[in-house]
């Protein structure tokens, strides 16, 4: 279970979160929408402290995973990242091989058994539906698969390292009907195993996959509900009209 | 009739256009290939300068070797000549001939065997007065000028010394330009020098350089960057003179002392010295190709669990490969090229390099050194410029095999 209490963000003096309070349920799906520059991603990015990198951001308030604070001193941020996996808007595979790409997780983890990695490569490429069309060109560089492919090669990528949250931000804004619609049967299929949050500008998309839905403002947390209900019968009338398109 | 304006108007517009676009294009390609022609006339001039030197005579210019007629010696190289008039080569035996010791004899002796009117007023008589003293003696090898030969050579021999060959500048092992009567141009002792003192300065500066690459591009605070990046920059535009001025204060005193020697003035000065002088490069270069590596690359490895130190070396470096190896070959190129510092703290000793405590000397210093002296057209001169040469073979051979490493390593991440 995920957890947000109370968080406040800021990037130097710009205060990007406003005390936002959520919780996120094992094994579902949850969509974050909103207008660009609203918080979403910096929200997403909380939770596997990817926010760390960027120099002069503060953070109040708490991130629960399964009750435990993830910014306190005691949790390791390495061991933290290989529970919540990431994928991100754009692809971006390495430059290695399909199958460096996926085993890199392994590796790094010091896995060395040839054996078993490439069990789970070829685990995580099929759980990303991307194992009948590269079977045949693990040697390639991943930069040969078109941008579709490239994102769900990411996913595998991430799926490898058996984590057990997934932070999907926009992961098929880039991407062509087919690709997006194989991507969303891939969260639907995922959700059995993983705690899902996806962040999209695709309301369909988020009405399609998601079990709850938040929508973000400026910053806050607008409405957090149902995802049936957000789409059907908000609360708030600027849910509605940003839903409706009336948004201006 | 508005819209006809306007059109014919578009139009020479166009074609306006067009023909700065094809003067600019044309400007282009005629830099292009004025500078391909430029590199083509210097490594002409250099190579056609420098191969001058096998065709130039062993022996001085001007001058013959003589024997005694009943010597059975015909031939004799440049490095037998030198140590026969060093009297280190002391019997024929020793160079293929007779049990009969040698008698180096060099043209101005001549006037201790005789009295000044003795030659004549004109020195007519001079001819036969050598022919005089090479067939009294046996065991002679005279080294005489070709004019004052006797006109009767039944009384003489002439030794066949030859041109230079490429063995002796490339095997030969002594370099001593201006000895007489047979120069030393072997150039074994300056080559290795060159690529010794290199080599070495390369191996301590590689390490250090990318050490404070990857802490400017991955562990420093953006205030530290901004203090580091300009200072670093700055080190590498200052004058090499300046930096061998600071080897010849601080570091060739550093060495004596901490190593004991007797001169500080050593090939680990020059390494030390070149190393300095190739930081800045090596860092500078490596530091902007790993800050290249995107933003994404890193944080897909971070995501995975990946710690910053697995990030580096898994992603940044492999990345960052090709300019990584760039930064290498210009470091190279700056510690084989570089003149002056060196110059100024190896000591100078054309000798073998054995140990890097001792003196050594490269093929830059000796060019800067002796080019001046070298009268120009002579075989001293054209040494240097083939000297030249195999520093331009050298700095190829390291560009192309850095290319080709980090082509490899390209395709292989
Ligand atoms: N590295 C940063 N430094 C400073 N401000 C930032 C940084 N990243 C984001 N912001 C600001 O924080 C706010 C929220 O950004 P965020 O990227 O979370 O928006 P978003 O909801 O994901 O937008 P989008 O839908 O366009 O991706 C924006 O106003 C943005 O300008
Ligand atoms: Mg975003």
């Amino acid at each position: 279970m995920i957890e947000a209490k109370n968080v406040n963000f800021y990037y130097g003096d710009f205060h990007a979160l406003k005390n936002i309070n959520m919780k996120m349920e094992r094994n579902t799906v949850t969509a974050f929408i909103g207008p660009s520059g609203c918080g979403k991603s910096t929200f997403l990015r909380l939770f596997n402290r990817m926010n760390d990198l960027i120099e002069g951001t503060r953070l109040t308030g708490e991130c629960l995973i399964d009750g435990q604070n993830i910014y306190d001193k005691s949790v390791s941020v390495v061991e933290l990242r290989k529970q919540v996996g990431m994928v991100f808007q754009k692809p971006n595979p390495f430059p290695k091989s399909i199958f460096e790409n996926v085993a890199y997780g392994l590796r790094v983890n010091g896995m060395k058994n040839k054996k078993e990695i490439e069990e789970i490569v070829e685990r995580s490429l099929r759980q990303a539906a991307l194992w009948d069309e590269v079977k045949d060109k693990l040697k390639k560089s991943a930069f040969d698969l078109s941008g579709g492919q490239q994102q769900r090669l990411c996913i595998a990528r991430a799926l490898a390292v058996s984590p057990t949250v997934l932070l999907m931000d926009e992961p098929a804004s880039a991407l062509d009907p087919i690709s997006t619609s194989k991507i969303e049967d891939l969260i639907y299929a995922l959700k059995k195993e993983y705690t899902i949050v996806i962040v999209t500008h695709n309301m369909q998309q988020a009405s399609r996959v998601s079990d709850n839905t938040g929508f973000f403002m400026l910053g806050e947390l607008v409405e957090f509900s149902e995802t049936k209900k957000m789409f059907l019968n908000p609360d708030k009338e600027q849910t509605q009209n940003y839903i409706t398109g009336r948004f201006g | 009739m508005n819209t006809d304006k306007q059109l014919k108007f578009r139009n020479t517009a166009r074609r306006g256009a067009k023909w700065l676009e094809r003067g600019v294009e044309g400007l282009f390609t005629a830099s292009g290939w004025v500078s391909i022609v430029i590199v083509l006339l210097i490594t002409i001039f250099l190579f056609k300068e420098g191969f001058g030197l096998f065709q130039s005579p062993t022996v001085e210019k001007g001058y013959v070797l003589c024997v005694h007629p009943s010597n059975p010696v015909e031939r004799l190289n440049a490095s037998q000549i030198k140590h026969i008039f060093d009297y280190e080569t002391t019997s024929w035996s020793e160079v293929g001939g007779a049990d009969l010791e040698i008698r180096p004899f060099r043209f101005e002796e001549i006037f201790d065997y005789y009295a000044e009117e003795e030659f004549g007023p004109d020195y007519e008589f001079l001819p036969d007065k050598l022919a005089e003293v090479v067939a009294g003696d046996e065991g002679i090898l005279a080294f005489l000028p070709e004019q004052y030969l006797p006109a009767d050579r039944s009384g003489i021999k002439i030794v066949e010394a030859g041109n230079i060959t490429v063995t002796d500048f490339f095997g030969g092992r002594e370099w001593l330009p201006t000895s007489t009567p047979a120069p030393q141009f072997g150039a074994l002792p300056l080559i290795l020098g060159t690529l010794w003192v290199s080599f070495f300065a390369i191996l301590i500066a590689l390490p250090l350089g990318m050490g404070v690459a990857i802490y400017m591009s991955e562990l420093a605070g953006e205030r530290m960057r901004k203090v580091l990046k300009p200072a670093i920059e700055l080190l590498a535009g200052i004058p090499s003179v300046v930096y061998g001025f600071f080897g010849l204060v601080v570091i060739v005193p550093l060495v004596q002392r901490a190593f004991d020697l007797p001169v500080g003035e050593t090939a680990f000065a020059g390494c030390l010295i070149l190393a300095i002088m190739a930081l800045p490069t090596i860092i500078t270069v490596a530091e902007d190709a790993m800050r290249n590596t995107p933003l994404a690359m890193r944080e897909a490895s971070l995501s995975l669990g990946a710690t910053q130190w697995q990030t580096i070396y898994r992603v940044v470096i492999p990345y960052a490969s090709s300019g990584i190896s760039a930064a290498i070959v210009l470091g190279i190129g700056r510690a084989v090229g570089e003149t002056m510092a060196v110059l100024m703290v190896t000591g100078n000793a054309a000798v073998m390099p054995t140990s890097l405590f001792e003196p050594i000397r490269t093929i830059p210093a000796t060019i800067a050194a002796e080019l001046g002296e070298a009268p120009a057209g002579g075989a001293h001169y054209q040494s240097l410029f083939l000297l030249g040469c195999i520093l331009f073979l050298i700095t190829l051979v390291i560009s192309v095999s850095a290319e080709l490493i980090s082509k490899k390593q390209r395709q292989a991440v």
